[in-house]
């Protein structure tokens, strides 16, 4: 049997799908909803200062006719009085107790006022709290946000103020927008946090409508920077999440956030480490429902794979991730072209000869034109096959025999060890003996 | 006959009969799955009269999920290969795509769901459900066309021991041996059955109820019964010449080109099709591409009359089918076999009160059409005869059976039915739906007594 439950540093839920703090969080009918479609937790909008929302929020970045590739907003948090918040909290936690209810909170850099918001927090009965060191856009001009998620010390001292107190797990929930993500996981960790969160949306322009020459959204005639997320993000958000994930000085569980719309997306942040995932955009384009499938499509592929616990995964592509100097040069692939599948486009043969090696032929053959690959020349970097439209039409073989393997780091040490400095004309003899020819 | 037409080679019949929707490739299906909006509460999924919830389904197969896209499918449909494949989806789920509205063209749903339901079979049909214990009562079904498979499968899984009656050598009713070829084979819907066998449901072959098991009997052996056992052949069309050699059923013929070698199935050099339905279109096409030269439809209507559906008549026109309208048969002419059909030329009357405008013969106008055979395609009949046997049993004035309209109870309480013979004709989808609902209806009743047992 499948077991699909998770802890994620003390907060328990029966499934890794959560909500992340954001609109689709916002009040108890919607968490209930949610909850009732199956959702196994939700992580609380923001609540805390004083704030007051523009109308216009939203920018939508479409690509090739799907809608909402990424999703840009300036939305604050929470704009409801804080006292219906806790109210609704409590409430809520009650009709679901078998559910994780986090609650994010944001305040003024003020000991007093996060001490008192932390423990009518608490007060809730909720399941756990979580710092938004994230928001790029309105908070952070007050010096909230992602102002202190930028600065490591900051971000240490405030998370000390709500350790120092909390009774239940506290999770710091971080920026992109920052150089080194490291610094920032490490800092809450120094300060006692339970674990981390990532990522808050990423500082971006969506767009500028060439009409009027307004920013996208538009407010007013006025627009400015916003939060970048949906599937557009994922890939950044994999990154940082490995980053923090293999950091040795930072060893915290981590709730997974960007792009997240679907089952294989939850389970590529698993594979990184994440204990779980935090969804907001999907849910914002399609609503509660997609958990569903997020759920039962987990667990036929784990009823598939023989794999009964998601524990049995975590991290399971962490050990992968090296530099590249430990990247075997010798591990030669070249590109192969079904020519049974292919359907004429010819779109490989322009990427290649445009943009890579030039290794491809495009020839006449039965009155249509006929693409190969010439095997000699090909360097393998796989374009031909990126923009290939037809499944499996363009493969990447493998066609060393795996005897031999050089990185560049063995590669330097063998020159240092021999007293030759490393020219062109002697990597230009490396390449030769091993049947490389780069024109 | 008197001129059969020439025998094609085996490799032309498999082109004639080929799929009319080919299957769509991995690539393809994935792609016209993320086209879909994936609508909330969608049109298309209300306009399926066994309510599929279509744009889940299809989101699914955008995220990998096939086996959830099956269950997903299942959970609505117990015959979801024959529907994809024989659905007239232009007036049901497709027809009510947003596209249609965006002026785009609306979600290839019929051959997404082939898609989900091929690779189902494919994996060798995994466990989707879990079946209750079996609960000690018996459910005999009369028929295992699509109502009577999707009644059966139902109670089965709710734990019930299911016994299906069939008249047929081989079971699956209409889905097996009426569909057109070129829309779906006989093993697509044996498949179909296999599924239904493999939740435990014993079919029985060969046994017609009422003449091989009387029905008294049935009703002692079952705590309850459910008929789906369909309508029956073309009726009469009590003209002259009807007994000559080279007149045929159109139930009959058709049966014929689904479960015969092609080779071995006579078609008139040209042929005559009486009438205007779906099944006449059936009829025709099938005769035409078993090698007829010439087929010709002949309805004392208009093509506006006609009960046929839009992208039926065009397929017919693409095959080149000859369209009689407003013209009625008079006589079959031939000395033992078919050579020719006497026609007289129709108007249509004035709408009566129920605003159909009868058609009326218009005298002298009669003429002859050179046929070798002559395929009687107007409808089909009631099987009222077995059903007005039945102990408590109330059939309507068309002879279909009455059911109450939630539990598909009969007047007989321990009866239950539907399908064609309770709605006189309408496709598997419906079947599908009466007969799934007929089993919660009988769950209903039988949970009752025994709850009045206690
Ligand atoms: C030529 C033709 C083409 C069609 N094409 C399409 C199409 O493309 N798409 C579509 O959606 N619909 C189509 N239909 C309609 C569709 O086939 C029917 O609506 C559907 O099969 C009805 O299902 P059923 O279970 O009620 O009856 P049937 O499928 O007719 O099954 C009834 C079964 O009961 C058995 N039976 C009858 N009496 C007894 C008895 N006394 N004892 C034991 N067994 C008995 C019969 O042998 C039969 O197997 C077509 C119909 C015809 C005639
Ligand atoms: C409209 C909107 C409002 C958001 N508000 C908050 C917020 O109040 N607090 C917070 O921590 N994150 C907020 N976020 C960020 C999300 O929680 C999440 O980190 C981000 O959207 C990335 O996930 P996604 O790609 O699934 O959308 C918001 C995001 C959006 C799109
Ligand atoms: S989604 Fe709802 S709140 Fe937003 S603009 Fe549309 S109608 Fe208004």
């Amino acid at each position: 049997m499948v077991d699909l439950s998770v802890n994620c540093a003390g907060i328990k839920s029966s499934n890794p799908f959560w909500l992340a703090s954001a609109p689709p969080s916002n009040s108890a009918y919607q968490n209930c909803k949610a909850f009732e479609k199956g959702w196994g937790g939700t992580v609380w909008k923001t609540i805390g200062e004083p704030v007051m929302n523009v109308f216009n929020r939203y920018g939508g970045l479409d690509y090739n006719g799907q809608k909402i590739f990424g999703l840009n907003n300036i939305e604050l948090i929470s704009d409801r009085p804080i006292e219906t918040n806790f109210r609704e909290i409590a409430e809520t936690k009650k009709l679901w107790p078998d559910r994780a209810v986090v609650v994010s909170l944001m305040v003024e850099s003020k000991r007093e006022t996060w001490h008192e918001i932390v423990k009518r927090t608490i007060d809730t009965g909720c399941d756990g709290i979580e710092l938004n060191y994230g928001c790029p856009h309105g908070m952070s001009e007050r010096g909230m946000g992602a102002a202190v998620g930028q600065v490591p010390e900051y971000c240490k001292m405030i998370t000390e103020w709500v350790t120092e107190i909390s009774t239940i797990p506290v999770l710091v929930k971080l920026t992109p927008n920052v150089s080194n993500i490291q610094l920032p996981a490490r800092a809450a960790k120094a300060a006692g946090a339970d674990g981390i969160t990532l990522i808050n949306t990423i500082n971006s322009i969506i767009g500028v409508n060439l009409d009027p020459f307004e920013l996208k959204p538009n407010v007013g005639g006025k627009g400015g920077h916003g939060g970048y997320a949906g599937p557009a993000v994922k890939p950044i958000a994999l990154h940082l999440l490995s980053q923090v994930a293999i950091d040795p000085e930072v060893n915290l569980p981590i709730s997974g956030i960007g792009g997240v719309s679907n089952w294989r997306d939850a389970l590529e942040f698993i594979l990184l480490g994440a204990s779980n995932v935090q969804v907001c955009t999907a849910v914002m384009h399609h609503g509660f429902r997609i958990v569903e499938d997020m759920i039962d499509g987990m667990t036929n592929w784990m009823n598939e794979k023989g794999i009964t616990s998601l524990d049995q995964i975590r991290g399971k592509s962490l050990p992968r991730i090296d530099n590249f100097g430990n990247f075997d040069l010798l591990n030669k692939t070249i590109a192969r072209i079904d020519q049974q599948k292919c359907i004429h486009c010819n779109l490989c043969y322009v990427a290649c000869e445009d943009t890579a090696h030039q290794c491809i032929d495009l020839t006449e053959e039965n009155g249509h034109s006929k693409t190969e690959v010439r095997e000699k020349d090909c360097v393998g970097c796989a374009l031909c096959s990126l923009v290939c439209p037809v499944d499996n039409c363009i493969s990447m073989v493998r066609i060393d025999d795996g005897s031999t393997s050089k990185t560049w780091n063995q590669l330097n040490e063998e020159f240092r060890k021999s007293g030759k400095p490393m020219t062109w004309e002697e990597l230009a003899k490396f390449q030769h003996k091993h049947g490389i020819e780069i024109h | 006959m008197k001129n059969i037409a020439p025998k094609l080679q085996a490799d032309q019949y498999e082109r004639n009969f080929s799929d009319l929707h080919p299957p769509f490739t991995q690539n393809a299906a994935t792609t016209e799955a993320f086209r879909c909006l994936y609508c909330y509460d969608s049109p298309c999924m209300k306009a399926c009269p066994t309510h599929i919830d279509i744009s889940t389904f299809i989101k699914k197969i955008s995220t990998g999920n096939l086996l959830g896209s099956a269950k997903t499918i299942y959970q609505s449909n117990w015959v979801p290969l024959t529907c994809a494949k024989a659905c007239p989806v232009d007036v049901l789920c497709e027809g009510a795509c947003v596209y249609n509205t965006k002026g785009e063209d609306p979600i290839q749903i019929g051959r997404l769901q082939r898609f989900v339901i091929e690779n189902y079979f494919e994996k060798g049909m995994p466990t989707l459900f879990e079946q209750l214990p079996k609960n000690g009562k018996s459910v005999g079904i009369v028929g295992s066309g699509p109502a009577g498979l999707a009644c059966g499968a139902e109670l089965a899984l709710l734990g019930y021991a299911v016994n299906i009656y069939e008249a047929n050598k081989i079971p699956g009713g209409l889905n097996t041996w009426g569909i057109a070829p070129y829309k779906m084979r006989r093993e697509d819907s044996l498949k179909e059955v296999e599924l239904v066998k493999s939740f435990g449901v014993d079919i029985k072959t060969e046994v017609m109820i009422g003449k091989t098991v009387k029905v008294d009997d049935l009703l002692k052996q079952h705590d309850a019964v459910f008929l789906g056992v369909g309508l029956g052949e073309s009726p009469q069309l009590s003209i002259k010449g009807e007994e000559l050699s080279g007149v045929v059923g159109a139930l009959d013929f058709i049966e014929k080109v689904k479960t015969e070698n092609w080779t071995n199935v006579n078609v008139g050099k040209r042929v005559a099709v009486i009438g205007a339905g779906n099944t006449s279109i059936d009829a025709a096409t099938e005769a035409k591409r078993l090698g007829a030269e010439q087929v010709y439809i002949i309805y004392r209507r208009s093509d506006v009359e006609m009960s046929a559906y839009e992208f039926e008549y065009q397929l017919a026109k693409k095959d080149g089918i000859v369209f009689h309208f407003l013209t009625s048969p008079k006589q079959i002419i031939g000395k033992d076999s078919v050579e020719g059909i006497e026609c007289v030329k129709m108007k249509l009357a004035e709408p009566d009160i129920r605003g159909r405008r009868k058609p009326i013969p218009i005298p002298g106008s009669e003429f002859t059409i050179h046929v070798d055979m002559v395929i009687k395609a107007i409808g089909q009949e009631t099987k009222s005869n077995f059903l007005s046997s039945i102990p408590n049993v109330t059939l309507d004035e068309e002879g279909c059976v009455i059911v109450d309209q939630t539990s598909y109870q009969t007047t007989n309480a321990k009866i239950f039915a539907g399908g064609d013979c309770i709605n006189g004709g309408k496709e598997v989808v419906n079947a599908a739906y009466d007969g799934k609902k007929a089993a919660q209806g009988i769950h209903a009743f039988l949970s009752d007594q025994s709850k009045g047992e206690k």
